[in-house]
C-alpha cells in the first residue's frame, strides 16, 4: 500500500473548544434552531459568551434529515407572521452570512384533490394575501405550466383540481445552512461544544443556575432548550411536562436524475411532497409514523405509501429507484404549532413543538428565542406561541389548515 | 413494520392496527370542577418517555377491539400486551420477553 500523506485538512468552519465553567447563556441542542439562537444572541443582543451544547455533532439531528422545504403560506395570522419573517430572513441570509447555501426560490405548489381541498386552498390564498404572503390559486392547466411533470389527467383516483402556489417558497441545503450560521456565530465568540450531552439541570430554588453534562457541570442563569425530538426528555429532568409527542418522520431520495422537477410539489390528500435537489436526487417525504418513537427510524409501509402517492402524481418517476431512506425524531404539538417561551423554571426557556415543519422557520426560531432569552420576555412574533395557550385555549391550529405541515 | 399481537387474533402486521397514544388516561371523574390547568393536563399533556411506554392500539381491520401494549420507544420492542382494563404489568429488568 502506498503511504502517501493525506492532504492537510481544510480550515474548520468553527473552533472545537472545551467548555468553560460559566457562560452568560447556554443553548441545549446544536441543530438549526440552537445554532441560530446562539447566532442571534450574539448578533442582535451582543451576548457573545454563549455555549451551544450538542450531544452528538452539530446538525446531526433533524437539521440534516429534513426535506428542506421553505414556505410561509400558513393559514393563521400568528403563523403567517412568524414564517413570513423567516422567509424574509432567508432572502437576506446568504449575503449576511457570506455563504451560498443554495437557497432556491423555485416556488411551492400545494395540490387540491377534493372539493374540500379546493375551498381550503382558496381560503388560505386569501388569508395569505391579507397577511402580505405571496399566494395564488392555480387551475389544473396552470399547475401543468408551473410543473409539467405533474399528472393532471382527470382519469386518476385523486385528480388534481387545482393548487395554491407560493412563488417565493423553495428549498435550501440544510447542512450548509447550519454550517453558515455556526461559522458566523463562532466568529462572534460562541462556543460550540460537541459530544456534550445535558443529563440534568442545576437549580437554586425555582431558578436554573446551570446544567450537568457528560463533560462536567457548566453554569449559567440563562438556559434555552432547542432539543427538538428530545424536548420532553429534558423537560422531565427539569421537572415539568410539555404537550408534545415524539414521532419518527421518514424521508427518502432517489438516485441522481437530469433536472425534471422545477418546483416543490406537496399534496396533503395523497400525502407526499417532492422536490429535486440541486445534485439531482428526487427528495420525498410523507407523514409521521403513528407511534411514539425515539429510534430515528420508522416502518416501511409508510415509505411504500408515500411512493404510491408520488407515482400517482408523477408517472414519470416509475423507473426511479429508492436510494436511501432515513428518519428523524419530530416533536409534534397538539395544534401543529411551535412552543417558544418561558417554562415553570425561572431562567429556563423552551423552543420546541416544530414537529414536521421547523426547518423553514430556522431564522425566526433563532431570532425570537434569542430575544426571549436575552430579555426574559417574548418577542411579539413568539408571544402567541407560549406554553400558556394550552391552558387559555388560544390554540393556533395549523393541522390541515396549513396544507401539509412540512 | 411492527408486528403486534392482538390478544384476541394473534400476531398481525402494524398496518392492521391504529394507534391510540398513552394508555391509562382516565376521563376526569369530576369534569365540572376542573380548573383550566387541569383541563389542559387532561386534553393536551401526555407522557413522552424515551424507553418503556404503556400505549393503546386498536385492531381496526381485525376484531376492532382496543388493547394495551408496553413498548420500548427506542428499540420499538414490544415488552407486554394486556387487556384494556388490566393494570400496567410490572416489568422487571431482564424479564423474558
Ligand atoms: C424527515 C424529515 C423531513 C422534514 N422536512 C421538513 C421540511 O421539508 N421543511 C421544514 O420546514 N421542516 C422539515 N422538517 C422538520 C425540521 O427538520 C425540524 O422542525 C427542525 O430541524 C427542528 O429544529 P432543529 O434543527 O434545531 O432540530 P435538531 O437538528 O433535531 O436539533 C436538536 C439537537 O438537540 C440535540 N440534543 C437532544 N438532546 C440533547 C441533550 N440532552 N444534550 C445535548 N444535546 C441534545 C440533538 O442531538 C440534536 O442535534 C423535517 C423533519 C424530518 C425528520
Ligand atoms: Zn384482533
Amino acid at each position: 500500500m502506498s503511504a502517501k500523506k493525506l492532504p492537510e485538512h481544510p480550515d474548520w468552519l468553527w473552533r472545537n473548544p472545551d467548555p468553560k465553567p460559566t457562560y452568560d447563556a447556554i443553548v441545549v441542542g446544536g441543530g438549526g434552531h440552537g445554532i441560530a439562537t446562539a447566532y442571534y444572541l450574539a448578533r442582535n443582543h451582543g451576548i457573545t459568551n454563549v455555549a451551544v451544547l450538542e450531544k452528538g455533532w452539530l446538525a446531526g439531528g433533524n437539521m440534516a434529515r429534513n426535506t428542506t422545504i421553505i414556505r410561509s403560506n400558513y393559514l393563521w395570522d400568528e403563523s403567517a407572521a412568524i414564517y413570513e419573517f423567516a422567509l424574509k430572513q432567508w432572502e437576506l441570509l446568504p449575503a449576511e452570512l457570506d455563504y451560498d447555501f443554495l437557497f432556491s426560490q423555485r416556488g411551492v405548489l400545494n395540490l387540491a384533490h377534493t372539493l374540500q381541498d379546493v375551498r381550503e386552498g382558496n381560503r388560505r390564498v386569501n388569508a395569505n394575501k391579507l397577511n402580505g404572503v405571496d399566494a395564488e390559486w392555480l387551475e389544473p392547466d396552470e399547475v401543468a405550466k408551473v410543473c409539467p411533470i405533474v399528472n393532471i389527467s382527470r382519469d386518476v383516483r385523486y385528480p388534481v383540481l387545482g393548487a395554491t402556489f407560493q412563488p417565493r417558497a423553495g428549498i435550501a441545503k440544510h447542512d450548509h445552512v447550519a454550517w453558515a450560521f455556526a461559522r458566523a456565530a463562532d466568529r462572534l465568540g460562541v462556543d460550540f461544544i460537541q459530544n456534550c450531552e445535558v443529563v440534568d439541570f442545576l437549580t437554586d430554588g425555582d431558578r436554573v443556575v446551570g446544567v450537568r453534562t457528560t463533560r462536567g457541570d457548566i453554569h449559567s442563569g440563562t438556559v434555552g432548550l432547542a432539543a427538538a425530538g428530545h424536548s420532553s426528555v429534558l423537560a422531565a429532568k427539569a421537572g415539568f411536562r410539555l404537550p408534545v409527542q415524539s414521532h419518527p418522520l421518514q424521508a427518502l431520495v432517489s438516485e441522481l436524475h437530469e433536472p425534471v422537477h422545477p418546483t416543490v410539489v406537496m399534496s396533503n390528500h395523497v400525502h407526499v411532497y417532492v422536490s429535486q435537489a440541486h445534485k439531482g436526487e428526487l427528495v420525498m417525504g410523507a407523514g409521521i409514523d403513528a407511534y411514539n418513537g425515539y429510534g430515528q427510524r420508522g416502518s416501511f409501509h409508510v415509505i411504500e405509501h408515500q411512493m404510491a402517492a408520488a407515482l400517482e402524481l408523477f408517472p414519470i418517476f416509475a423507473r426511479a429507484h429508492v436510494l436511501r431512506t432515513w428518519g428523524g425524531i419530530v416533536d409534534v404539538s397538539p395544534d401543529a404549532s411551535p412552543i417558544i417561551g418561558c417554562t415553570p423554571v425561572e431562567g429556563l426557556y423552551v423552543n420546541c413543538g416544530w414537529g414536521t415543519g421547523g426547518f423553514k422557520a430556522t431564522p425566526a426560531s433563532g431570532w425570537t428565542m434569542a430575544h426571549t432569552m436575552a430579555t426574559g420576555e417574548p418577542h411579539p412574533l413568539n408571544k402567541p406561541f407560549a406554553l400558556e395557550r394550552f391552558i387559555s385555549g388560544a390554540l393556533i391550529d395549523e393541522h390541515g389548515a396549513a396544507a401539509v405541515a412540512h | 413494520m411492527l408486528l403486534l399481537t392482538c390478544p384476541w387474533c394473534g400476531p398481525r402486521d402494524e398496518t392492521e392496527y391504529h394507534y391510540g397514544g398513552q394508555a391509562h388516561v382516565a376521563y376526569p371523574a369530576n369534569p365540572a370542577e376542573l380548573s383550566d390547568e387541569e383541563w389542559a393536563e387532561y386534553l393536551f399533556f401526555r407522557d413522552n418517555p424515551k424507553g418503556p411506554f404503556a400505549e393503546r392500539w386498536v385492531h381496526s381491520t381485525g376484531c376492532r377491539r382496543w388493547f394495551n401494549v408496553v413498548r420500548d420507544t427506542v428499540t420499538y420492542e414490544v415488552l407486554a400486551v394486556y387487556g384494556p382494563h388490566d393494570p400496567r404489568p410490572e416489568l422487571a429488568a431482564g424479564d423474558p420477553r
